[in-house]
Order: C-alpha cells, then structure tokens, then sequence
C-alpha cells in the first residue's frame, strides 16, 4: 500500500479519492496495464488496429487559406480523420483491449459528446462484449446522431436525469454502476481524468497523437512548431498531442478552454482559468465549485467540453508553467466552425472549433507567420443540428 | 475512551449491536436537523451519522441523492451542519460522526474543519471517498484534536487491504455489506456481518455493517456477528415520506425504535 500512495501524483494532483470497494480494481487495473505494456503482442495488437482499423497515422494538414486569415503558419493534426471520427478511439481501443484481457464481461463508459460512446461502442462491436454508455439527458438531446450510431453499433444508452443532465451526472452514474457490478465489469474512461491509473492510462493511449505529430511536421518543416494548440474539456486530446513535446522547452504548449457564455457570465466551463483545487471524479484537479464547495454546472455550447472539472495532469502543467490556458466563447467557437468550415472545406467538432477560435488569442502571443501545430480532434457532423440553430439565433448565415 | 467507544461499549455489555442512524443534514431544512437528530437518540440510536450533503455523492444510491438535493437546496453547508451539532449539543451526549465526502472539506480547509468540528461537539469523521492511501492529512489533523477517525473496508478489499484499514480505525471500523451505493439491497447480509467480523477480529477493534441495512430483520442478522448495525436510506425515506416536520419526526421515532428491537441479540 505505501508504494501506491505516491502513484498516480502530477505534482500535488491526481490521486485516488474513491470508494474502498473501488480501490482494488484500480490496483487490479494498474497491474494489468503494466504486464500489458510490457506484452510485445498486446502492443502489437494495438499498433495493428491502429493502423488497419483508426486508419493511422492520421495526416498533418498545412491548412494555407486558414493560415492566411490568422496570419500563423497553422498545420492541422487530422484526427477527424479516424474512424468514428474523433481522437477518442485511439483510447478506447487500448482499454477494450485490456478488458478483454482481463477477463471482464461488460464494458460501461460515459460520454459527453458521445464521441468517447460511439468510440466505445465501436471498440466492444469489434472485440464482442457488451457495453453500456452513461450520457446525460442534455447531451442525448443535442447530440442525438452519436446517440443513434450508439445503437446501431448495439450499445445501451442510459440517459442520465440527475443534475445538470451533462458529462459530470454521466460519470456519476458510470461510477454507482462500477462500485455495484466491479467485479465483472471494465470502465472505460474517456478522458485523462478519474482516479489514478486512469489519467495516465488515457494519456498513453492518446499519446499517439502527439509522437506522430512531432516526427511529421520534423519532416515537412525540418523543426519543432513554436506552439501546440489543442482544446481542454476533462484534456485527453490535449495530453496526447502535449505529451510528445513536454521535453522541448522552446514549444508552447497552449490549451483552449470553453467560456461559455463569457466568463463574467459564470455560465462557462473554463475550469483551469477559473475554478479551484478540489476533488471530482476521483482526482485532486482544478474544479469549478461554489465557496462551499459544491461542484457547480459548467456550460457550453460544445457537450465535450461542458464538464466542470479537468485532468490532473494539466492541473500541474499549469501551476508549473510548463503550459498555458486560455479561453474563448461559446460566439468564438461558432465564428471558428464557419472559418474552418469556408477556408478549408473541414467541418470541425464544436470541441475543436476552440481550438481553432484560440488561435486569435495565440496570435497575440506569437509573431506573424509563427508555426503552429493544433491538434483537430474531431469532426463536426454530430454539431450541425446544435450549429445551424446556434447561427439562427445570433441571426447569422448558415 | 471517545464517547463513540463508550456508546459500543455499552451496548456491548447488554448484549446487543450499538445502532447507527444516518440523518443527511439539512434535509428537509436544517431547523428540524437538531429535532430529528434527538428523536432518533431518544428511540434508541446510538450513534448519529450526520451526513454533510455533496452535490455528487458518488457512493450514494438514489434516496441519499435525492436527500442531498433537498438539503442544498434548503441552503445547506458545512458551518451549517456544524451549528446543528452545536445546537444537538445543548441537551444530548448522543456520538455524532460526520459522513460526508472530501471536496467541502477541503474547501473549508482541513486543519479548521477538525478544530471547529471538535469544538461543535462532533466525535467523529467518516469520508467516503478518502481511502487509506489519501487519508493521513485529514486523519493526522482529526486525531490531533480528539476525533475518531471511521475507515472503511468493503467486500472487495483484500485482507490486507481491509485490515490496513481496520488498523487506522480509532473507534470502529465500518464494513460495507456488498459492492453497491447506498439504499441498494444487500442479497446476504449475515455472510457480510460474519466476514465483518472476522476483519474486526483480526484487528481486536469493533465493526459496524452498513449498506443495505433496513428492516428490523435485517438489523437482527447482522447484530449476531457485528458490533454496531448502521441505518442509512430507509430512515432517510421516512423523512422524506413525511408531510409534515411533526410527521417526520414521529416516523423517524418509529423507525429507529423498530431497528433497536433488531439489535439484541436473543440466541
């Protein structure tokens, strides 16, 4: 027990703070994922669905028309282009696999977006077991498509009643379903959030991402990108893309949060910016919470990002210094949707539409024509719906 | 001996499970707390759980949920709760353990919570979501001002997991009866009370069962082998049965005084 007191820390972030009955499938959970990695065949069973099945690696995209209109030299990280659309899989594919590994029966997950379900549902198709997706009531409303693929691909969707009806009460719920049927049962988690080993599991899935994108735009630009922009919702894109460029000092690293509505506003979900240390979720992280704290409702218009905590990994990055946060509206995110949309003919996911959008912010930062790596998690068709009545309202084209 | 050691010691020596009542404070406002509290004493429980509501109880099944709603809804915080053991205090010795999660804790600040607590005349602290690994700063500072500290083992832990546990136990060690939240139904409570009090045992400390706990039979199988019984969701489902405080009140009286007859132990 005592060498497993000091695992899982970032700093003076992550930890364990579960329930008892949770805390030896998390050992259970770490020693199998060590024995996997150290598994040539695990890995290389991985490596092959990657490859054959995601559709990796996934290309970087000198995006010119893109660049012009941000005067930065912008260099796309195509993530939209795996299968199912998203970063996500990256992930789900590795724990599924160690799920099966492990002998468990059944797989449950929460998603917000539901690009973590359908990525989830997709994983267990393949490997045959059944899974379970947690969601909130909001989100199967205003992301109905990925709530439909979910059950194409012979998922249950719980649609999730309690609280803010978003990704916070589904992975409540996720949690009650664990504590009850924990023997039998593997939780995949979707972002690098939840109790140790789970941050650091999900950032080695994803960490893909960050070590492809490094040697490719070596390759084409003949050096390393003055910034690496990514958005942040519990972080997992983020982390993947990061971590391959931790080492390198002279790269920014920067991550977009969701303002919601505007900060002043207190309707946002800029958890880094504006929250306080606490415990969700079972790691010691930034959380938005009241002074008494409770943990409050975050909003945005993007579902992947409306969640009010955040990865402990980034936590430490951030009171390191070793990265920086930034944050951009609701109106900005949908200003840079249409961008993408007009200059490059890509329909970005809302979450990745920040990304995009703190570019504006980045070019204060940065000198003209700086080389800048961002990191397009996912595709936007889930967002149409949500888009072209966000537009109708602000009385915008579509 | 912490006035928690002297309520188990005193059933012990009538031959009986010490009976632990769990009220969420607050619910359903914090000015019929106080009331509710002493009537559960007065019809025989002897040890209060005070719940400190959380906007995500995680551990709780739907009838803790929904009592944690309604108490932060009334305007429930953690000084609060603090004033309702102060006002307990006036005319009642009951033992009162605070049951809660970590997040408004470490939002009032560790060091303060345990001093005010103690100085409020709370007993004792119970965390659900701080297990051994993470609990030395909370406990380092309960046990520096007196508090008794309840761990919690649970049906998965190892056997030395659960006896890591029962050794950070001041008081009494809690042992939940399956893997499930609160309010869910046990499917073998007296198997869970004998494999509690074998880790209690091993320890030479007292156990409590919790979880799934909520009929006078259920009381009865798990008084034959554990120390102290605990009672969560069915009186909280009393409280909010109840339409009025007068009713609420009368019902949880009723409740609790069921559960006692549970407690002694006959064969």
């Amino acid at each position: 027990m005592t060498s497993q007191a000091f695992a899982g820390r970032y700093g003076d972030f992550g930890g364990r703070y579960v329930a008892e009955t949770l805390m030896p499938a998390l050992e259970e959970l770490t020693e199998a994922y060590r024995q996997a990695q150290a598994d040539e065949i695990f890995r290389a069973d991985l490596e092959a669905l990657l490859k054959d099945y995601v559709g990796r690696p996934t290309p970087i995209y000198p995006a010119r028309r893109l660049s012009e209109a941000v005067q930065l030299d912008v260099w796309l990280k195509r993530e939209d282009l795996c299968h199912t659309g998203a970063h996500k899989v990256n992930n789900t594919l590795g724990q599924v696999l160690l799920a099966k590994r492990m002998g468990k029966a059944r797989v449950i997950a929460e998603t917000g977006a539901g690009q973590h379900g359908v990525a989830t549902a997709t994983a267990c198709a393949l490997m045959d077991l059944p899974c379970e997706v947690y969601m909130g009531a909001e989100d199967v409303r205003r992301q109905a498509p990925n709530v439909e693929r979910m059950h194409m691909l012979g998922a249950q969707v719980h649609a999730v009643e309690a609280g803010s009806r978003t990704l916070k009460d589904a992975m409540n719920e996720a949690l009650r379903d664990w504590v009850t049927n924990v023997r039998t049962t593997a939780y995949c988690v979707g972002s690098v959030a939840g109790p140790h080993p789970y941050p650091s599991i999900v950032r080695d899935f994803q960490a893909v991402i960050g070590v492809e994108a490094r040697a490719q735009i070596l390759d084409r630009t003949g050096r390393l990108p003055d910034a690496v922009v990514a958005c942040v919702g519990g972080g997992s894109n983020a982390m993947g893309i990061f971590s391959a460029f931790l080492d390198d000092a002279e790269v920014a690293l920067v991550g977009i949060e969701a303002a919601g509505e505007g900060i002043e506003t207190g309707k946002h979900a800029a958890t880094l910016t504006e929250g306080r240390v606490g415990v969700l979720h079972g790691s010691k992280s930034y959380v938005l919470q009241t002074d008494d704290g409770q943990i409050v409702e975050a909003h945005s218009i993007s579902a992947g990002l409306d969640y009010p905590g955040v990865g402990p990994e980034h936590a430490h990055l951030m009171v390191s210094g070793r990265a920086r946060y930034l944050s951009v509206t609701d109106g900005e995110a949908l200003s840079a949707f249409e961008l993408l949309t007009r200059t490059e003919g890509i329909l970005p996911a809302l979450e990745s539409s920040h990304a995009v959008a703190g570019l504006h912010k980045l070019r204060e930062l940065l000198p003209e024509g700086a080389l800048v790596l961002l990191n397009l998690s996912g595709r936007g068709d889930k967002d149409l719906a949500t888009v072209k009545q966000a537009l109708a309202e602000r009385g915008g084209a579509s | 001996m912490s006035r928690i050691g002297e309520a188990l010691a005193h059933a012990a020596a009538e031959n009986r499970a010490a009976l632990v009542i769990y009220v969420c404070a607050g619910d359903p406002n914090l000015a019929l707390t106080p009331a509710l509290v002493l009537a559960a004493a007065d019809a025989g429980a002897d040890v209060i759980e005070l719940g400190v509501p959380f906007s995500d109880p995680t551990a709780d099944g739907p009838t803790i949920q929904r009592a944690s709603q309604r108490a932060l809804a009334a305007g429930t915080t953690l000084p609060g709760v603090l004033e309702v053991v102060r006002r307990v205090r006036q005319t009642s010795e009951v033992p009162i353990v605070l049951f809660g999660y970590i997040n408004p804790i470490l939002s009032y600040g560790e060091q303060r919570l345990t001093r005010d607590a103690h100085a409020a005349g709370v007993d004792g602290l119970l965390v659900v979501d701080l297990p051994p690994e993470e609990c030395a700063g909370l406990r380092d500072a309960a046990l520096q001002v007196g508090l008794d500290w309840v761990p919690l083992a649970a049906p998965t832990s190892t056997e030395a997991r659960a006896d890591a546990a029962a050794a950070l136990a001041t008081s009494f060690l809690y042992c939940v009866s399956m893997t499930g939240v609160t309010g869910s139904d046990a499917p073998d409570l007296e198997s869970a009370a004998r494999e509690a009090a074998r880790v209690g045992a091993r320890a030479g400390k007292p156990v409590a069962l919790g979880f799934g706990v909520s009929t006078a039979d259920d009381v009865r199988a798990a008084a034959k082998h554990c120390d102290a019984v605990v009672v969560g969701s069915a009186v909280v489902r009393e409280i909010a049965a109840a339409a009025t405080d007068d009713e609420a009140l009368l019902r949880v009286a009723d409740k609790v005084r069921a559960l006692a007859a549970g407690c002694t132990r006959t064969a």
